[in-house]
């Protein structure tokens, strides 16, 4: 979806071939196959039976319908019983995955999508560029959370969590690759960032990495999408504001 | 070793950790952390939570910050009942899911309110009257998908005992109630879960927990540490804006 809510990517990258088909099955709306392609889809009404809150992802078993990535990470996580590094059963390095999916929400996840607005879709949406000192409001912003997420969440560990990848580590990833396609390289200058992002890669596998970030790597093409007017005319008071 | 708890119980995600703890038997040490002193700028409280924020926990050389990572810690160490957390995967998952929206709505919105209010002021910064209405318009907003997604015909988020969601969501809709913003005014549904939540918590331990918030305009000479002023000024400003 060209709201380009990246957290759907974290779900995709959590499947392996033996969860895909499964959750295939499951309907899961973000696979590529079903994602919603014309924009503004999330506002129909078919979509607002699965997600009230209209927005993605979601996930539909069944009758059970749900929404938050983190929660549906998690329900994931223990319906299909994935290894255990995703989601530690240690209390403590469970608390550690908790602290940083609970301090993302208001600061990686509150920074780095502007980038993305600023860059890409606002200009889209409203016909206006933005001013320099926007994008540059935004990274200095980003800068500070991006200096606590390695002095209290990465510290000198490859993973957040000790030595193996952990939802912490595919929530943060994403997020943070959402600057990357909007042509802001937030990762020049963290040395420590950088050798981190390649070890989620790896950890990822490279291939379902790329093919996760597919979209996002290519925003420039998104600039020759065509809006759906209605949603143009809806949009444009909530981005005006945003710009503020 | 007993455990720790950072608290400051102006702060909403203490005093749902406050009433957790206590609800539970949970034996914890109340470290007061005074928020307007600028205790959580000092050192030795860095030394707890690098990112100088209440609440926090110490266990032993184990230190916890974020109050839903501080919860979940606490009920599965401490062992709580089920409805807490319920070991039902679906809803278990609907707990998770509020626990996660509710941060850049709920949270944010009922906090948005707070510091315009009474932060703003104190820190010797000009009120906002159109700062304050535009967070009231956004809170009523969260507040009616708080109703409709949430809470629904339910007696509780999820179904029919009190969970962490409830817990979670109660503290951070009594901060605009203790300065002066009565959300549950016009909101049967919402005032009728709220004397749910009460009761199913305890009124007394609800009161206690609440006292401070709930008598904060009675503090008319609330002084803020010089310094934390200083420091905040810019920070106000920004959000202001």
């Amino acid at each position: 979806c060209v709201c380009a809510d990246l957290a759907a990517a974290a779900v995709c990258c959590v499947s392996d071939p033996v969860l895909v088909p499964a959750l295939h099955s499951a309907e899961i709306l973000h696979l590529s196959g079903s994602c919603c392609s014309p924009i503004g889809h999330h506002h129909s009404e078919e979509f607002g039976k699965v997600n009230v809150l209209k927005k993605v992802p979601a996930l539909k078993d069944g009758a059970f319908t749900l929404a938050e990535s983190t929660a549906i990470l998690l329900y994931l996580s223990r319906k299909y019983n994935t290894p255990d590094h995703w989601y530690p059963s240690d209390i403590q390095k469970r608390a550690r995955v908790d602290e940083y999916l609970s301090w993302h929400h208001t600061n990686i996840r509150t920074n780095a999508p502007k980038t993305l607005w600023i860059k890409v879709l606002i200009p889209l949406f409203t016909g206006q560029k933005l001013p320099p000192e926007k994008l540059q409001e935004v990274m200095d912003e980003l800068a500070i959370s991006l200096k606590q997420f390695e002095e209290k969440f990465l510290q000198d560990k490859p993973f957040i969590v000790g030595s193996e990848i952990s939802l912490a580590d595919l929530v943060a990833i994403v997020e943070l690759m959402q600057p990357v396609g909007a042509d802001c390289n937030i990762f020049e200058g963290w040395p420590k960032l950088v050798a981190w992002r390649s070890q989620v890669e790896e950890a990822v596998r490279k291939e379902l990495f790329q093919g996760a970030h597919e979209r996002i790597l290519n925003a420039q093409d998104l600039r020759k999408v065509q809006i759906d007017p209605q949603m143009k005319k809806e949009m444009k008071p909530l981005l005006l504001k945003m710009l503020k | 070793m007993v455990v720790e708890l950072f608290l400051d119980l102006l702060s909403q995600p203490c005093r749902a950790l406050f009433i957790f703890a206590k609800k539970n038997n949970i034996p914890f040490v109340f470290k007061h952390v005074e928020l307007l002193k600028g205790h959580h700028h000092s050192e030795e409280f860095g030394k707890v939570n690098v990112l100088k924020k209440v609440p926090a926990l110490k266990d032993g050389a184990f230190t916890l910050a974020e109050s839903i990572a501080i919860l979940l810690y606490l009920s599965r160490k401490f062992n709580t009942p089920d409805h807490w957390y319920p070991s039902d995967l679906q809803k278990r998952a609907q707990v998770d899911e509020y626990l996660s929206w509710q941060h850049a709505t709920i949270r944010e919105k009922g906090c948005k309110i707070f510091i315009t209010k009474v932060l703003v002021p104190l820190a010797g910064q000009p009120f906002s009257p159109e700062t304050l209405e535009e967070a009231v318009e956004e809170l009523n907003s969260a507040l009616k998908q708080f109703e409709e997604k949430f809470l629904q015909d339910k007696p509780f988020i999820v179904g029919n005992e009190i969970s962490l969601a409830d817990l979670v969501a109660i503290v951070e809709l009594m901060q605009p109630i203790g300065v002066g913003c009565d959300i549950f005014e016009d909101r049967p549904k919402l005032s009728e879960w709220r004397n749910r939540v009460e009761e199913a918590v305890g009124k007394e331990l609800f009161q206690e927990a609440h006292e401070i918030i709930l008598n904060i305009k009675e503090l008319s000479n609330l002084q803020i540490d010089p310094q934390l002023k200083e420091h905040l000024a810019p920070v106000l400003r920004k959000m202001m804006k």
